[in-house]
């Protein structure tokens, strides 16, 4: 049943929520649910920070002359939307809210390896977002959120060092996170949970970190030596002593690109999750699903030279770099053929984590597809620098990341509030968010295509028809996502209660109350069957 | 990391063969060996940072994980840098085709 | 067995201490691996430049004090023994052996520290400090310069490391001295080693590569 009735279960007395009261038990917790919370509510602030820039980037593209914004301005604009947007929340959307919290909890342990780390890691993002935040009020960043040198390092005139000293704190955030991960992983699951047991949210989770803690410092270093090359002159990438900025590409990209699988990799997770539940059948495929995962995570880091085709990378580089990319795309095309496989004959049940899953797979579809064309040379000289790379990637982290991230949200709220969300509302939601995407990236494919380059506030008359429908798309878009925010809140007071399993899910993290008490478990559950246990229902029940 | 606890000595003959690899680097160094200077430096400082990871650092005595863990950070830095350097080696002039 | 120092050690996700001590081992690898990278990102431009600059980056190196370069790396090779040498003196629970070789650790790091800081003031003192009054106009000027940015980038990160390395030496050497560890619980002082051992490694690289580049000249 696609809306579940209130639970007949008694709401648990003591709970994680109400465990103790007062700042201080929020901001000095060791609890992993508390502290995905905190990323929470961070990370949504920061969404529509990011939402305010994108904005304001569709109200200047409304019209074909650079008439809202200075040229100067708007690069502000689209630089600081790309910084939010990227380290700010898609980086830690998934693994630090619904990792955070579902992670010990799939697996049975009572919390993750360290918690105080865990703590330190939402301290220090928070840290790096005050950085941002100063920067979004001293005046804004100009270089684009890829920091390309010598301009970054030489020529700006604007936030550099203030933004990279932030975004470099917030590196650290995602380590910490990443390194807690593997460690809870490898070291704390329940007995009888052998690793081909595990949840697949666990596989892209463990998989996700491995590139955390392998990429994040060398974007880390490369935007240190930015920063101390504006600060202290210390010339690596300046060009007039001999030093190469392509090199900063380089290091950037070879974090960077990883990074898309950061941002990918959870949400495929949690689509794995919620296919087999609202299908109500086991995973089709699990072992290739799971090393798909590792694949991705170990090929997406010898990929990154694809971002610099034209950027004076030698040409074989170049050719290496594009064969490689052909390579990395058949795991993820690999998983969707399996969840497709995975909901053939299944019972299916059009719940709003269901619906946002099948926006996933269709759009992320999409954007995959389309990388190939990217990792085309020939094609790539064409559409480098339009608004096809931006239709490709927005098609990927906003059809796909944020509609699983939305989808994992809805998918686990019961048991993080324990309360349901009205579902209506959520299907409703749902239909606007995906209406209001298409509207807003699909006519970018073709203005890519058509030759509209990217970063521009003015444009040529002949591209007005589709960049308006772009800018009703995000309106749209804009009011898809207000909709969670105003009835998740809303049901947290007045939402019926949801009982332990309301979605009658396999997965450890439903054997428990909702919301869960502070140890998870009251006894450490020992693991005796495979994972997506599921079995079909007879016909009429329900 | 082991139940396992070295013999002293251990650690003092390790540090006697590191001392002589030092040594043996500033002598290699004296040594004109063209490109295969570097080789050489980089060969002997690889034996001196596994002695200190398998030794001082017990990686000799502890799990498979830990060989795994400590040796993908030494293997992705090596992607870096042999696909960055893939780039700049081969770098050519571009030129416009003659009219 | 000193089981209510123990007892007390145990942290409250884990079962037991053997899984408490394991998990703190493989997370402090962990961390290290992300300190490869990060140092290895440096390294990376290094040797994208030394290839593209060799006579500058000789030229560069022949200007670095080689004499004191080879005995700071004694220093931290000695360093790196007396720390496994505290770490052994931990794991038999011999707390006066622990606390000495903890503080002949901190005594030699520092002193290696102190023969950084007389090269780095040495480069003050002659303008070897890149940035527009780089004082060495010979022949590859430009990219002697960029040879230094790395001698700075790279051994000045190895040196903060070292310092926080230091701190870290000095609350484990409180808490020794405070009866903290015992042959049952000691794992902050293993961990505490990987680090200072990897910070040894990071400097073992570094001296051949800054120090000794055509050094038969």
């Amino acid at each position: 049943m696609a809306a579940p009735g209130p639970s007949q279960e008694p709401e648990p007395r003591e709970h994680y929520l109400n465990a103790s009261y007062g700042i201080r038990s929020w901001l000095l917790t060791k609890d992993h649910k508390r502290i995905a919370l905190l990323f929470l509510a961070s990370i949504t602030f920061f969404f529509f920070i990011g939402g305010l820039f994108a904005l304001m980037i569709r109200l200047e593209l409304m019209t074909p002359p650079g008439d809202l914004f200075t040229s100067a301005t708007y690069n502000r604009l689209f630089t600081m939307h790309g910084v939010i947007m990227v380290f700010f929340f898609l980086i830690p959307s998934i693994p630090a809210v619904l990792g955070n919290f579902l992670v010990p909890m799939m697996i049975g342990a009572r919390d993750l390896a360290f918690p105080r780390l865990n703590l330190l890691s939402w301290y220090i993002y928070s840290i790096g977002g005050l950085f941002t935040m100063a920067v979004v009020l001293t005046g804004g960043v100009d270089t684009g959120w890829t920091f390309y040198t010598p301009y970054s390092s030489t020529y700006s005139n604007s936030q550099v060092a203030l933004t990279v000293v932030g975004v470099f704190i917030t590196g650290f955030s995602s380590i910490l996170t990443g390194l807690n991960f593997i460690i809870t992983i490898h070291k704390m699951r329940a007995p009888g949970l052998t690793w081909f047991r595990l949840p697949l949210f666990i596989w892209a989770h463990y998989s996700t970190s491995i590139i955390m803690v392998l990429g994040t410092p060398v974007v880390a270093i490369a935007l240190l030596l930015v920063g101390l090359e504006r600060l202290l002159h210390i010339g690596i990438f300046d060009p007039r002593l001999g030093g190469d900025p392509i090199l900063f590409q380089h290091l950037f990209w070879f974090y960077s690109h990883p990074a898309v699988y950061i941002m990918i990799l959870p949400a495929m997770g949690v689509i794995s999750e919620v296919i087999t539940c609202f299908a109500h059948k086991r995973l089709f495929g699990y072992n290739f699903v799971a090393a798909a995962a590792v694949a991705i995570a170990v090929l997406g880091f010898l990929v990154w030279g694809h971002h610099m085709f034209v950027s004076g990378q030698s040409m074989y580089a170049g050719m290496i770099f594009s064969f490689l990319s052909f390579l990395v795309a058949v795991p993820s095309a690999i998983k969707v053929f399996n969840w497709t496989a995975t909901l053939y004959k299944g019972q299916i049940v059009y719940s709003t984590p269901m619906l946002y899953a099948f926006g996933f797979i269709g759009l992320f579809t999409m954007g995959g597809l389309t990388g190939l064309f990217l990792a085309t040379l020939g094609v790539n000289i064409h559409v480098h620098d339009t608004y096809f790379i931006i239709a490709h990637f927005h098609y990927i982290m906003v059809g796909g990341a944020v509609m699983a991230y939305l989808g994992g949200i809805h998918f686990w709220w019961p048991k993080i509030s324990g309360k349901l969300y009205p579902e209506g509302w959520g299907r409703l939601a749902a239909l606007i968010v995906f209406i209001g995407f298409n509207l807003t990236f699909f006519p970018q494919f073709i203005l890519g295509y058509l030759g509209m380059p990217r970063r521009y506030h003015a444009y040529p008359d002949e591209f007005v028809v589709l960049n308006v429908m772009s800018t009703a798309g995000a309106t749209i878009l804009g009011v898809g996502y207000l909709l969670p925010l105003v009835y998740l809140i809303w049901s947290m007071r007045y939402g019926k209660s949801a009982g332990s399993n309301p979605w009658n899910a396999k997965g450890l993290e439903w054997q428990t109350t909702s919301p869960p008490s502070t140890e998870n478990f009251p006894i450490t559950p020992v693991v005796t069957e495979e994972a997506y246990n599921y079995v079909p229902e007879p016909i009429g029940h329900g | 990391m082991s139940h396992h606890v070295i013999p002293r000595r251990v650690y003092f003959v390790i540090a006697a063969l590191l001392m002589l690899l030092l040594a043996a680097t500033a002598w290699v160094a004296e040594l004109d060996l063209g490109r295969l200077s570097v080789v050489a430096a980089l060969g002997i400082a690889l034996v001196k940072a596994l002695l200190v990871i398998l030794y001082f650092m017990e990686v000799r005595y502890s799990s498979r994980l830990s060989w795994i863990v400590a040796g993908a950070g030494f293997f992705w830095l090596l992607i870096l840098i042999a696909l960055t350097m893939s780039d700049v080696l081969t770098r050519t002039a571009v030129t416009l085709p003659a009219e | 067995m000193a089981e209510s120092a123990t007892a007390t050690a145990l942290a409250h996700q884990f079962d037991d201490l053997e899984q408490q001590r394991e998990a703190g081992y493989l997370g402090m690898w962990t961390f290290l691996v992300t300190e490869i990278l990060f140092f290895g990102g440096i390294f990376t431009g290094y040797t994208a430049y030394r290839a593209l600059y060799p006579e500058a980056f000789a030229i560069g190196s022949h200007h670095l004090d080689y004499w004191l370069g080879t005995i700071n790396t004694a220093v931290l090779i000695l360093s790196s023994l007396t720390m496994a040498l505290a770490v052994h003196a931990s794991q038999l629970g011999r707390r006066r052996s622990l606390i000495g070789f903890l503080a002949a650790t901190m005594t030699l790091g520092t002193a290696f520290l102190v023969v950084k800081w007389f090269e780095y003031a040495h480069k003050f003192e002659i303008g070897w400090i890149p940035g527009p009054d780089f004082a060495y106009r010979g022949p590859h000027a430009p990219q002697v310069e960029l040879f230094v940015s790395f001698y700075f980038a790279l051994t000045g990160m190895h040196a903060l490391h070292m310092v926080v390395g230091l701190g870290i030496l000095a609350v484990l050497l409180v808490q020794a001295r405070r009866g903290r560890f015992s042959s049952e619980y000691h794992s902050p002082v293993v961990v505490s080693g990987l680090y200072w051992h990897f910070v040894d490694i990071v400097w073992i690289f570094l001296y051949p590569l800054l120090y000794l580049i055509g050094a038969h000249h």
